[in-house]
């Protein structure tokens, strides 16, 4: 990998492993996120992806490896499929708050970063799913982060909305100068906004350019039905995500062929 | 002409409503109503065992709570079971435990009633339990506006909460010995078996009027105090039992206030 280029560390990882009740999710991880860089972490569901993220926060304990975070990282998460009960009255300014304290001027100033400041005092369960994500995104910038972690985070959202949400989330890091780690399963829709693309599939497969990784024999073999039309992927993929099936065979036969990282298979 | 007894009934219901409401609320968000209907249940047995050590018996009510609790950690870790199918366990047996040490303490223990217990006395606190009473209610308020933001922030989702540098264990934690107390003082109002009603019903009615956290507490509150004010009153004039009375008029103000809510 390149070495650092004078982006410090936030958070690395060294060869992580992660068992629970004999089912191996993760094996042999290892990766690093430096400031100013996003890296988006791709795979089939059932790869790892979620359970990488909540060891990278501390919100899980790995099996194996190290971990490493900046001191005092500040850290701005928005996790997977976040469902806030009706029974809890909050609007929009309510749900920023759970955050920390802040002014409304401060809240508003997060809120048009992200295009919704008109939906201050909404309840956020009116939301749409595009606007709740991008309520999201305004919480997880109110802490000025050194990094922003987002899983998932155009779930739920149609395409254009997904596309209008990547370059969100491009604008607010060139802006704020933060790392970002985001999880997706569509590597077409993040190509333009990410830096370094991790194909994850319980190990890493391969790692990269995002163009590097789209041709990568690694990623074709597990998204190869989904590079074969343009239509939309996602069902594709809810196919092919039998990672052993897959992951087996590939493993021990083209391990040589990679380039960049996932050298630590073994 | 009204007597001592139901001005201190007043004074000790008006509280424990306080608490109740405003900590209810916390119950229902967190969907805890169960954790709480176990936690009053076990609470018979805290008594139990305080009584039997000569202890006060908000003692025994937190102390059960917290091996509850971890009884509670403890079981679902293991995932087999949910959460619901253990507290189940754990709620039963804690009462059928306590009221078997309650009747062995029975004998030796002269004059201590197991209904008032199960069923509430308000009418015979005295003044110096209330005079506890209020210095508990605004130990437990304070301690709740302290949490305030956290109770919220993880009400919506632990581990955003956390990677904030919220403390969850700390605040479940410390919220469970909160709900402790407020079980441990309304066991002399309603009594362990109508309790978790004075916790989720004025939640649950202050919910359709209010649009922020904080309107729905204050709301919680004070549809508790007027449960409290109501059932009593009726419970003076018409000669029924008091908790329960507190209960049905608690329930009475829900069933008005699906109906008003239902024609906006």
């Amino acid at each position: 990998m390149n070495s650092d280029t004078g982006n410090e560390v936030l958070i690395s990882a060294e060869n992580l492993g992660y068992t629970i009740r004999g089912h191996q999710v993760l094996d042999a991880v290892s990766l690093k996120l430096h400031g100013g860089e996003t890296v988006t972490l791709i795979g089939p569901n059932g790869a790892g992806k979620t359970s990488l993220v909540r060891i990278l926060l501390g919100l899980k304990k790995a099996t194996l490896g190290e971990i490493y975070r900046k001191p005092e990282i500040k850290i701005g998460y928005v996790p997977q499929k976040l469902h806030i009960d009706p029974v809890l009255p909050l609007r929009v300014r309510d749900f920023l708050l759970t955050a920390g304290r802040f002014d409304n001027q401060q809240l508003v100033v997060v809120l048009e970063e992200v295009q919704m400041a008109h939906l201050l005092t909404s309840p956020v369960q009116r939301l749409s799913g595009g606007e709740f994500q991008r309520v999201l995104l305004a919480r997880a910038l109110l802490n000025r982060p050194d990094v922003l972690v987002l899983d998932e985070p155009a779930q739920g959202i149609d395409i254009i909305g997904q596309q209008a949400l990547y370059r969100t989330i491009k604008h607010v890091r060139d802006r704020h100068g933060c790392g970002v780690l985001m999880v997706s399963h569509d590597l077409h829709l993040v190509m333009a906004s990410t830096d370094r693309v991790i194909c994850l599939n319980t190990h890493i497969c391969c790692t990269g350019h995002p163009d590097d990784v789209s041709a990568h024999p690694e990623y074709l073999k597990i998204f190869g039905q989904a590079m074969e039309g343009l239509a939309p992927y996602s069902h594709h993929h809810d196919h092919t995500h039998d990672a052993h099936g897959n992951v087996i065979p590939l493993a021990g036969d083209s391990e040589p062929g990679q380039h960049e990282a996932g050298s630590n298979d073994r | 002409m009204i007597d001592d007894f139901i001005i201190n009934a007043l004074l000790a219901g008006v509280a424990l409503a306080m608490v109740a409401g405003p900590l209810g609320c916390v119950v229902v968000w967190r969907r805890m109503a169960y954790f709480g209907d176990t936690l009053a249940h076990s609470a018979l047995l805290g008594v139990a065992l305080a009584v039997s050590a000569q202890l006060m018996p908000i003692l025994g009510v937190v102390f059960i709570g917290v091996v509850l609790a971890a009884l509670l950690f403890w079981l679902e870790q293991r995932r087999e079971l949910s959460a619901d199918t253990i507290l189940g366990i754990l709620s039963h047996s804690a009462l059928a435990l306590g009221l078997i040490v309650f009747s062995i303490i029975q004998a030796r223990v002269p004059g201590i009633d197991l209904m008032a217990y199960l069923f509430g006395d308000i009418l015979a606190v005295n003044q110096t339990e209330i005079v506890w009473m209020y210095i508990g209610t605004i130990f437990i308020l304070s301690v709740f506006a302290w949490l305030w933001r956290a109770l919220i922030s993880i009400s919506v989702n632990e581990d955003m909460a956390r990677t904030d540098g919220v403390n969850v264990s700390m605040v479940r934690f410390v919220f469970m010995l909160l709900l402790a107390m407020v079980i441990a003082a309304a066991i002399k109002v309603v009594g362990i078996l109508l309790v978790t009603a004075l916790l989720i019903i004025p939640a649950a009615s202050a919910r359709a009027f209010s649009s922020t956290p904080v309107q729905m507490v204050l709301l919680s509150g004070m549809m508790a105090v007027a449960a409290v004010v109501l059932g009593l009153g009726a419970s003076f004039y018409q000669d029924l039992p008091a908790g329960p009375a507190i209960v049905v008029a608690a329930a009475l103000g829900f069933f008005l206030t699906r109906i008003t809510s239902a024609r906006f």
